[in-house]
């Protein structure tokens, strides 16, 4: 909400401040001030001119030589190029040394604006500058006198050598106000008005409303029933005849100006004044247009189609309120006003409406009908029923006063169930308690009462007025009382009571470990979104019946890019690895640590199953057997140190079939990893190889184990034996492995592969595979014939899965 | 007779050991003097031809020559491989400005980076680490803090939906609610992890970013407290000097709310580029939990009462690091990355 500081002083008169220490003490009460806009920061030295002689300058077509009166005993010579110049004409005038906003154009405002100085122009000197309203950094829709392009022509009975800026009610400041959803109230000047005079412990002025209307009667023009009243509290009509269309007072334009609002007409612009003023959107219809002069509210029928007054056709349903004359529909309750109904210039009569309308409704037709309002933006709020008639009243005061029109007497005024203030008990102890204060119960009641929540000492209780909809219990008081007091004379102490113990769960803990791991093992950390493409499944080869497909979807996403919940950690991943790749950054290793999302059944009735999966990649340095060490460093490091064993049998499409494994632990499947297949690659843009592993961390963590228990370093010496064998190609050497720890069991200490080769000399399908092995006995030295037992029974192990000894 | 022999005998042999300079010329030495057919020993042989009454005193001027060359030899040994190793180091100076052969350590994200800091500051004051769904009940997300239906923080502007009950949560807050109704108290913990809100990917937006839940409740909780513990927080994490403002604001579920500012950690407070001119740095939400929240969430809020914050993890990490543009943060850009 923008609201000049002139408007406010309307209402709060001593109010005397800097704009800085408005804005921080109003900011520290709760009306948080983004910002203010001092509207003559950069006007300086500009008087009222006016032209006394026009003469034409000798060496320029264009431009003519002005000899300007400002009040001085001398006229003023000015060089201007204005095509709107008479003379006697009055302009605003910069002094040699002033300053305006910006150019004639009205382009960007330069900042600290133009300095002007005297000069010659063509040889003829000019000590000062005539402007445009554009130079003085406003905008001719504010300004309706200003011309197309020229010179602002400032009122005939402005004082000559009067200050120009004061004239055009620019010794001003526009501030900007972010209101919180619970002060609907503050959404108007009076307040905002009300909160200043609050803060600053001033006076509050409201503006006086007289009696208003002839001798006639309202009812006696126009009827209304309220069909609906449970989207319609309120509902308040006046008449207004004879109307006079005319050009609104300098005041109120300027204040309106001011606010951003464009000054049309005294109508309009009363309309739009009380609207700043009291926070309620008011409308006017043409009494003349509306059919046998009856008003009803009532629901839409599904499929109703109307045309506002901005000339567009809306569909209707059966839960936006309308309110429609005796045949036909003439406006969107709290949205706009119809076509058909609409003031026109030879509007004779007037029908003025103040209503209070169901803030979430107009909310919510707003948004179906598409169409969201400065009304229907106030309305959806939820209006205080009570401003309705003091703002149509105030309008009406408004219409006589500027000689607008005549006010019939009387006013429609449909109030079944009129809101009541709450209250609320005043428990002083409880907000001492509440804050950690130790304030007097005379203390809070001076602080509420200058927001008007009254105390009762018959009911020991606080009275909040009707606007103020946010109080209903003692949290409520003792943040008004917090906010008058000051928050920061609010003592800082940390909690006491009994100490707790902190710190992260285990699951936390893995993570930790894992996502350190990581880190160590050269892999950075990136974090992708958690929703993505269903598109995903087909870059990664995911066949159409798979069950990764069954994802959750989102009923609105940002688009189709982001409109699945992640069933699989690769996609973000990939496109990380891929983005590098593309930016030409070499030997990438990349890794995130995120949940998956799967559904119990689709679609969800309860929370999905949420897996934290740890997800790793790189391209560049590196190969099968490197991501393979790095998983088995991870699984050391998080306490899995028991056999690992990869099942190089499982189907994962993105993979590279001959290069990936499931890596399983205890029997169980606990990831994955290997080559990304060579068509990925290619969809995701990656021209290299590319490796990842996935690890599901709430398996891993099953078996994840940060107790270490330490075995002696043995004392004894060690055996070792080197064995080297031919096998088919096709056998992997885990089965080796199997028979060396079979064989070996109990004295077996390590074993390493030390040769593989294969060459033509071995024959096509055979492969020649070298190990060492390290016996040792933990309690004494061994004895030859217990390690030449092991070996016997090794190559009998090795001879059933075809292997033969080399020599 | 012998004594000059003797004499004659250490003198040749120190003076070759003087002039010698290597080790094979040691050793020669050794051989001549000291060896089997040595001069020094041929005169030990010749002992025998010694007076019997002479032979000790004899023998043991030959031993105390002998003493000496050995002795001589050695320190001259000492020497040489000493003056060896001088070279040997000499020959062997590298430029020690040529590129440095480093371990390719993997670097966290700034987010991490962030949570961690803010994780070690609360676990430190006793609170505990606590996750909670990602996917969440409507029910959590909103109803139990306080925020009915049709309010305008549920418009679909705002929220993502699975459905009507199941929706993407907007805020860590629903974990305060989960945690209070187990009913274990006091409570002490802060919840950190994803939300997500419907805006479009921009400079300053996100669909999908992160926070961190501060939840105390206790039975002599106050405002106070608040104050206290994230005036501690704030210079924990950005300095001692940091102070910190209390701005009334509004959140549902709490009552009273405040936003919460900090100096300025480049300027200090005085107004620069970076708070644009401001001196202080918008920074959290927090309030003190509101006696209706508790009350759905089965704590008796007469005896109870419990402050709440919530503190956007991108916020801290962008204004923490510098980061201009909050799309880095997703893109996983290496160059980016490894600055953290």
């Amino acid at each position: 909400m923008n609201t000049p500081i002139s408007w406010i002083k309307v209402y709060v008169p001593d109010l005397d401040c800097t704009n800085q220490e408005y804005r921080d003490a109003m900011t520290l009460t709760g009306t948080k001030v983004e910002g203010f806009e001092e509207l003559d920061k950069n006007l300086d030295k500009i008087v009222v001119g006016q032209v006394k002689k026009i003469d034409k300058h000798p060496d320029a077509e264009k431009l003519i030589i002005c000899q300007v009166d400002i009040g001085e005993p001398e006229l003023l010579q000015i060089v201007t190029g204005a095509p709107n110049v008479v003379e006697g004409g009055k302009y605003p005038v910069v002094l040699h040394g002033g300053r305006v906003a910006g150019g004639h154009d009205g382009g960007p405002l330069p900042e600290g604006g133009i300095k002007i100085t005297k000069g010659k122009l063509r040889g003829v000197e000019s000590f000062g500058m005539m402007c445009s309203i554009e130079e003085l950094g406003s905008d001719k829709n504010y300004y309706p006198n200003a011309p197309e392009s020229g010179l602002y022509p400032m009122e005939a009975d402005a004082p000559v050598g009067a200050d120009a800026i004061e004239l055009l009610g620019l010794h001003d400041t526009v501030f900007e106000y972010e209101i919180t959803s619970n002060r609907v109230d503050c959404y108007s000047i009076i307040g905002i008005a009300r909160e200043a005079a609050a803060t600053f412990g001033k006076k509050l002025v409201l503006p006086e409303v007289p009696a208003t209307g002839n001798s006639e009667k309202a009812s006696d023009y126009i009827s209304v029933e309220v069909k609906d009243a449970d989207l319609c509290p309120r509902y308040c009509a006046r008449v207004v005849k004879n109307i006079k269309l005319a050009p609104s007072p300098e005041w109120m334009q300027r204040r309106l100006a001011n606010s951003g609002i464009r000054p049309i007409n005294n109508l309009v612009d009363i309309t739009n004044y009380v609207m700043q003023e009291y926070g309620q959107p008011m409308h006017a219809f043409d009494y003349d247009q509306i059919a046998g002069h009856k008003i009803i509210v009532k629901r839409a029928n599904d499929g109703d189609k109307f045309v506002t007054l901005d000339g567009q056709e809306r569909i209707l349903d059966k839960d936006i309120l309308m309110i429609c004359d005796g045949e036909k529909e003439i406006g969107i309750a709290g949205i706009m006003g119809g076509e058909n109904s609409m003031i026109t210039d030879d509007v004779k009569t007037m029908v003025f409406e103040s209503a209070t309308f169901d803030g979430t409704n107009i909310r919510l037709s707003a948004k179906r009908v598409g169409l969201r309002t400065e009304a229907s933006g106030k309305f959806e709020k939820g209006l205080d029923p009570e401003t309705a008639k003091a703002a149509i009243d105030r309008a009406c005061a408004l219409v006589e006063e500027l000689g607008a029109g005549e006010v019939v007497g009387g006013i429609i005024d449909i109030y079944p169930d009129p809101v009541h203030e709450s209250r609320v008990k005043l428990e002083p102890e409880k907000i001492n308690k509440h804050l950690g204060t130790d304030l007097t119960k005379q203390q809070m009641v001076d602080y509420m009462a200058r927001v008007d929540l009254k105390y009762d000492p018959s009911t020991d209780e606080i009275v909040a007025p009707t606007w103020r909809q946010d109080i209903h219990c003692m949290a409520d008081l003792s943040e008004e009382v917090a906010r008058f007091f000051g928050y920061d004379k609010i003592p800082t102490t940390l909690p006491k009571g009994e100490a707790t113990m902190g710190g992260v769960n285990f699951a936390h803990r893995v993570q930790d470990v894992a996502r350190e791991t990581a880190m160590f093992l050269g892999f950075s950390e990136g974090m992708s979104f958690s929703f993505e493409s269903p598109k995903v499944y087909d870059l990664l080869r995911v066949p159409e019946n798979d069950p990764a497909r069954n994802a959750i979807k989102i009923m609105n996403p940002l688009g189709e890019d982001f409109s699945i919940m992640r069933t699989m950690p690769l996609h973000g991943l990939v496109s990380s690895l891929a983005t590098n790749y593309k930016r030409k950054n070499a030997n990438v290793r990349l890794f995130e640590m995120a949940n998956i999302y799967l559904p119990k059944a689709l679609p969800l009735t309860e929370l999905p199953d949420e897996r934290m999966q740890l997800a790793l990649g790189f391209y560049g340095e590196g190969d099968f057997y490197a991501m393979k060490g790095v998983v088995e460093e991870l699984f050391e490091k998080l306490g899995l140190k028991d056999k690992i064993t990869y099942d190089a049998k499982a189907e994962r499409p993105y993979l590279h079939p001959g290069r990936r494994a499931d890596v399983v632990y205890h029997g169980e499947t606990v990831g994955y990893l290997g080559e990304l297949h060579p068509q990925v690659c290619e969809n995701y843009g990656i021209d290299d190889r590319a490796y990842v592993a996935v690890i599901d961390m709430p398996s891993a963590m099953k078996f994840a184990d940060f107790n270490i228990k330490y075995t002696g370093i043995a004392k004894y010496p060690a055996v070792t034996r080197d064995i080297s064998v031919t096998v088919a190609r096709s056998l992997p050497v885990g089965a080796i492995e199997e028979c060396i720890e079979k064989a070996g069991k109990g004295i077996l200490e390590s074993y390493a592969l030390f040769d593989v080769f294969e060459s033509e000399k071995l024959g096509a399908d055979v492969k020649s595979v070298a190990y060492t092995m390290t016996y040792r006995h933990k309690d004494r030295t061994l004895e030859d014939k217990e390690v030449n037992d092991v070996m016997a029974r090794l190559l009998e192990e090795l001879s059933k899965i075809g292997a033969k000894l080399r020599d | 007779m012998l004594n000059e022999q003797l004499e004659q005998i250490k003198k040749a042999a120190l003076d070759s050991i003087a002039q010698v300079t290597d080790l094979d010329g040691l050793n020669e030495i050794r051989v001549r003097y000291l060896g089997k057919k040595g001069e020094l020993t041929a005169v030990l042989k010749n002992l025998k031809d010694v007076a019997p009454e002479d032979r000790p005193r004899v023998g043991q001027l030959v031993n105390d020559a002998k003493a000496i060359i050995e002795g001589e030899l050695a320190r001259a040994k000492d020497e040489m491989a000493a003056k060896a190793r001088e070279l040997r180091m000499q020959a062997e100076t590298i430029d020690v400005t040529l590129p440095a052969k480093r371990n390719a350590l993997g670097h966290a994200h700034p987010n991490t980076v962030a949570l961690e800091e803010v994780e070690r500051i609360f676990t430190g004051m006793g609170y505990e680490v606590i996750s909670g769904p990602e996917i969440e009940y409507d029910e959590y997300n909103f109803t139990k803090l306080n925020i009915p239906a049709n309010h305008p923080a549920k418009d679909e502007q705002d929220t993502f939906y699975i459905n009507k009950e199941i929706v993407l949560r907007t805020q860590t807050s629903p974990v305060q609610a989960r945690v209070m109704e187990q009913g274990r108290l006091p409570i002490r913990m802060i919840s950190p992890g994803r939300v997500f809100r419907s805006d479009e990917v921009d400079a300053t937006h996100s669909p999908s970013f992160h926070q961190v839940e501060g939840l105390v409740i206790d039975k002599d909780i106050t405002f106070a407290d608040l104050k206290g513990t994230l005036a501690e927080f704030a210079k924990k994490l950005f300095g001692e000097d940091t102070r910190v403002k209390f701005r009334p604001h509004h959140f549902p579920f709490t009552e009273p709310s405040a936003e919460m500012d900090v100096t300025c950690f480049k300027c200090g407070g005085k107004g620069c580029r970076f708070c644009k001119g401001e001196g202080w740095i918008e920074i959290l939400g927090c309030g003190m939990v509101h006696p209706h929240v508790l009350e759905m969430c089965g704590i008796d809020n007469e005896k109870y009462r419990g402050f709440a914050f919530g503190v956007g993890l991108e916020r801290i990490a962008l204004l923490k690091y510098e980061i201009d543009d909050m799309r880095l943060l997703y893109e996983n850009d290496i160059r980016f990355l490894k600055q953290f």
